[in-house]
């Protein structure tokens, strides 16, 4: 699997997968989102934006999630081919 | 045979892993609400009878992880460590997993292990796991962990035999050891903090176990740090020390998370096999419609629709009925008894305050009948991401949506839905919010003042007229106000971090009929319990200030009873809104509920109590009203005033009342009514004023 150069999860368009390196920040919603298993190597998909552009919609470890934006760009990934 | 104190074992799990429906499958009915001071969410303790031997089971609130942000949070994490004040200590785990979604509901299971008590694990919804090309083996997941597996389909009721018998042995088993393994680095730091909390467990009052002590080392932000540095702030530096021996670089939460999921992943390459590659399941396919740009957002306004409209009109023959029962046996009483305090007390009295607790459970009931399916279906989240957006700036989530929107028929209701919200933050926003809202019992003050004082001046060739404007505006003043409300409270009283909003969308599946009749009986039936013996004496209060002191030769008792004191005591504090003291004593009399006004302004007036808003002997009675120099009475900036003060004002006992129940506070309900009073006092004052500078 070719990796393609890295972004942050918020500018990821719907339908496409990505492979999760770091997560940003040290606080508690950090931490929440890795407990929710958003940990480097993951895999997760963009499924959906929401009506008015916010949040976001993915899904990772067979399971739904929504996030915000601005929790969406704590989250570096890169793109899988 | 010796007396053995009953044990208690917690059952814990992820949100949406249909816990709610294990607990009612093992304990029945026979479950109570532990309560503790300043918690507000609740736990529930059931009991349940394993071969003639009673065990307590605590229902802890859904969890994904022990790293507490919020004190409610907290509360869970100490109940299952045995720290809580007043809750029993837990013996053993009852664990639900979500055989559907194993590897992040193993998340909790890996820290569960560590806390030293025994476990056994309910394997729930393998069904659906099936259904989704997971096949879990909890032979060899009970193997792999050491903890003793049991499939369960809850929802069907099976399994349950099964878990039952497992909890028998529980308290007695062994205690798991299998879970991961922290590096060296993190252990040395984890081992050198407990020794140092050992050593001040006399400061402390207690010991701390090694689960908090992770808790503490890693959770930077978390609760369990915070409240030991409060407690002893010099360890702050100690505590910095010791992270920093733990990693050098990067987050510790994180570095958990990662080993966590690696040893999560050992423990489902064993037990879990992803039998299809990931195909859209019928879930995805709903999920696309539901949560379509175009579609699902028309969806969303239908459902919400129905909902509103349900508890807006389709609960009136319900409480209209409520009140002809109630009404019958006031006339029979009255017939029975001779006219007298005895005859008034239980007419005006007794059977007003049962009668104004019951036409509440209409709405409430109807309310969660729609949110229990709602909820139960999965669709409650997706609501809440649809909505997310629109509610996100002004400081709440989508999750705000439905109690807010319920408020608009009944903030009793809307109140008790802010359960849904877990953020501890914003639920208290929403339920201080809910009852600026402006509800149906407001609708009769507004009726009766529109119809007597706003001219029907029609505008547009007809279709609309000023009366229904002014209908429109009061409902508009509540939104406009609650706005700033909102905010404000977010930056003051309620200031904290935005909250994060990571929320699970579950897979959509049939909702349990008998789920959600079981929480319509326990919404209604804690309603009455708590807040109606509560709404029932400020009826009986406000009965007793307008009948004593009694004297049967005046025409009109009510002027010399401690009400119409009170009224004319409190005249010049009202006279800037252009009230005089009638006016006055009808707004406290309406104290217990908003509607009363109608009936008051009726015996204040003379006309009697037997009017509705539309009796046109009260509105001729209103316009007709004077002060003792002869100016009318209502004119309209006085209107307009007094329907400002209604559509801003707390006057409802059943909402202060279940604001105290729901915050587990009288604090918030008296500060609800407290800002909501002032708020309704400015805005009417500034009305008056603005109408009179206006020439009104």
């Amino acid at each position: 699997m070719a990796l393609l150069p890295t972004t942050t999860l918020d500018a990821v368009a719907p339908g496409e997968q990505v492979t999760i390196l770091t997560l940003r920040g040290e606080g508690a919603v950090t931490q929440r989102l890795a407990e929710m298993g958003m940990v480097p190597g993951a895999h997760l998909t963009v499924v959906r934006y929401a009506p008015m552009g916010d949040p976001l919609e993915i899904s990772l470890h067979g399971y739904h999630l929504s996030l915000r934006r601005r929790e969406a760009a704590l989250v570096e990934v890169s793109r899988c081919r | 045979m010796p007396v053995t104190p009953r044990q208690t074992i917690a059952l814990i799990g992820n949100p949406n892993t249909g816990k709610t429906t294990l607990f009612n499958a093992l304990t029945g009915l026979r479950q109570r609400v532990a309560n503790y001071p300043g918690v507000t969410v609740e736990q529930k303790l059931g009991e349940l009878q394993i071969d003639g031997t009673a065990v307590n089971l605590v229902d802890l609130p859904g969890t994904y992880s022990l790293a507490a942000i919020s004190p409610d949070e907290m509360i869970t994490v100490d109940t299952l460590l045995g720290q809580q004040a007043g809750a029993p200590q837990v013996k053993g785990i009852l664990a639900i997993v979500d055989a559907s979604n194993l590897p992040r509901n193993l998340y909790l299971v890996s820290q569960l292990i560590e806390c030293s008590l025994p476990i056994v694990i309910a394997l729930n919804m393998m069904d659906l796991a099936l259904a989704k090309g997971v096949a879990v083996d909890a032979a060899r997941l009970s193997e792999r962990l050491g903890i003793p597996v049991i499939p369960t389909c809850a929802h069907r009721g099976t399994g349950i035999v099964e878990v039952r018998r497992a909890l028998a042995n529980l308290c007695n088993g062994r205690v798991p050891v299998d879970g991961p393994r922290f590096p060296e680095r993190v252990e040395g730091a984890l081992q050198g903090l407990q020794r140092a909390l050992a050593s001040l467990a006399l400061q402390l009052g207690r010991s701390i176990q090694r689960v908090e002590a992770e808790r503490i080392l890693i959770d930077t932000e978390g609760l369990a740090a915070r409240r030991l540095i409060d407690k002893i702030p010099a360890f702050g530096v100690q505590l910095t020390a010791w992270r920093q021996q733990a990693t050098e670089n990067g987050s510790l939460a994180g570095l958990e998370a990662i080993i966590r999921y690696q040893w999560i992943r050992q423990v489902t390459d064993v037990a879990m096999t992803q039998m299809t590659s990931a195909r859209k399941t019928v879930s995805d396919r709903i999920d696309a419609v539901l949560t379509h740009k175009i579609l699902g957002t028309g969806i969303f306004l239908a459902i919400t629709a129905i909902v509103f409209q349900s508890i807006y009109t389709w609960a009136v023959p319900l409480q209209d009925g409520i009140d002809t029962v109630l009404g019958w046996m006031g006339k029979h009483v009255t017939s029975l008894l001779p006219a007298g305090a005895l005859q008034s007390l239980i007419v005006d009295g007794l059977i007003k305050g049962v009668g104004s607790v019951l036409v509440f459970i209409p709405q409430i009931a109807l309310l969660f009948c729609f949110i229990a399916l709602l909820e139960d279906c999965g669709y409650m989240a997706r609501a809440a991401f649809l909505m997310d957006r629109l509610l996100s700036r002004i400081g709440l989530s989508g999750k705000s949506f439905i109690p807010l929107l319920s408020s608009f028929a009944c903030a009793v209701p809307g109140i008790m839905a802010a359960r849904t919200i877990d953020n501890r933050r914003d639920r208290l926003a929403t339920i201080l919010a809910a009852p600026l809202m402006s509800c149906s019992a407001r609708l009769p003050v507004y009726t009766l003042l529109i119809a007597a004082f706003i001219p029907p001046t029609a505008y547009l060739g007809g279709w609309i007229d000023l009366r229904g404007l002014t209908l429109f505006a009061m409902h508009l003043v509540g939104i406009c106000v609650a706005i700033p409300v909102i905010w404000g409270l977010k930056c003051s009283v309620l200031r904290g971090q935005p909250a994060p909003f990571v929320m699970e969308l579950p897979s959509y599946k049939r909702p349990s009929l008998r789920l959600v009749a079981f929480r319509v009986y326990d919404r209604v039936h804690a309603f009455v319990r708590r807040a109606g013996t509560i709404i029932a004496a400020m009826t009986i209060v406000i009965w007793a200030l307008a009948y004593f002191p009694h004297e049967a030769t005046q025409a009109h008792a009510i002027d010399s009873s401690a009400l119409g004191r009170i009224g004319r005591f409190a005249e010049p504090a009202f006279a800037p809104l252009g009230w005089d003291w009638r006016i006055a004593m009808a707004a406290i009399a309406a104290f217990p509920a908003r509607e009363v006004v109608v009936a008051a302004f009726g015996t204040i007036f003379h006309v009697g109590a037997e009017v509705s808003e539309t009796s046109p002997g009260l509105r001729a009675a209103l316009q007709t009203a004077t002060w003792p120099d002869g100016r009318a009475l209502f004119t309209l900036p006085v209107a307009l005033s007094l329907m400002v003060f209604f559509a801003l004002c707390c006057q409802c006992g059943a909402t202060v009342a279940t604001i105290r129940r729901e915050t587990n506070s009288w604090g918030w309900a008296w500060f609800t009514f407290g800002y909501m009073t002032a708020l309704a006092y400015a805005g009417a004052f500034a009305v008056y004023h603005i109408a009179i500078a206006l020439g009104g």
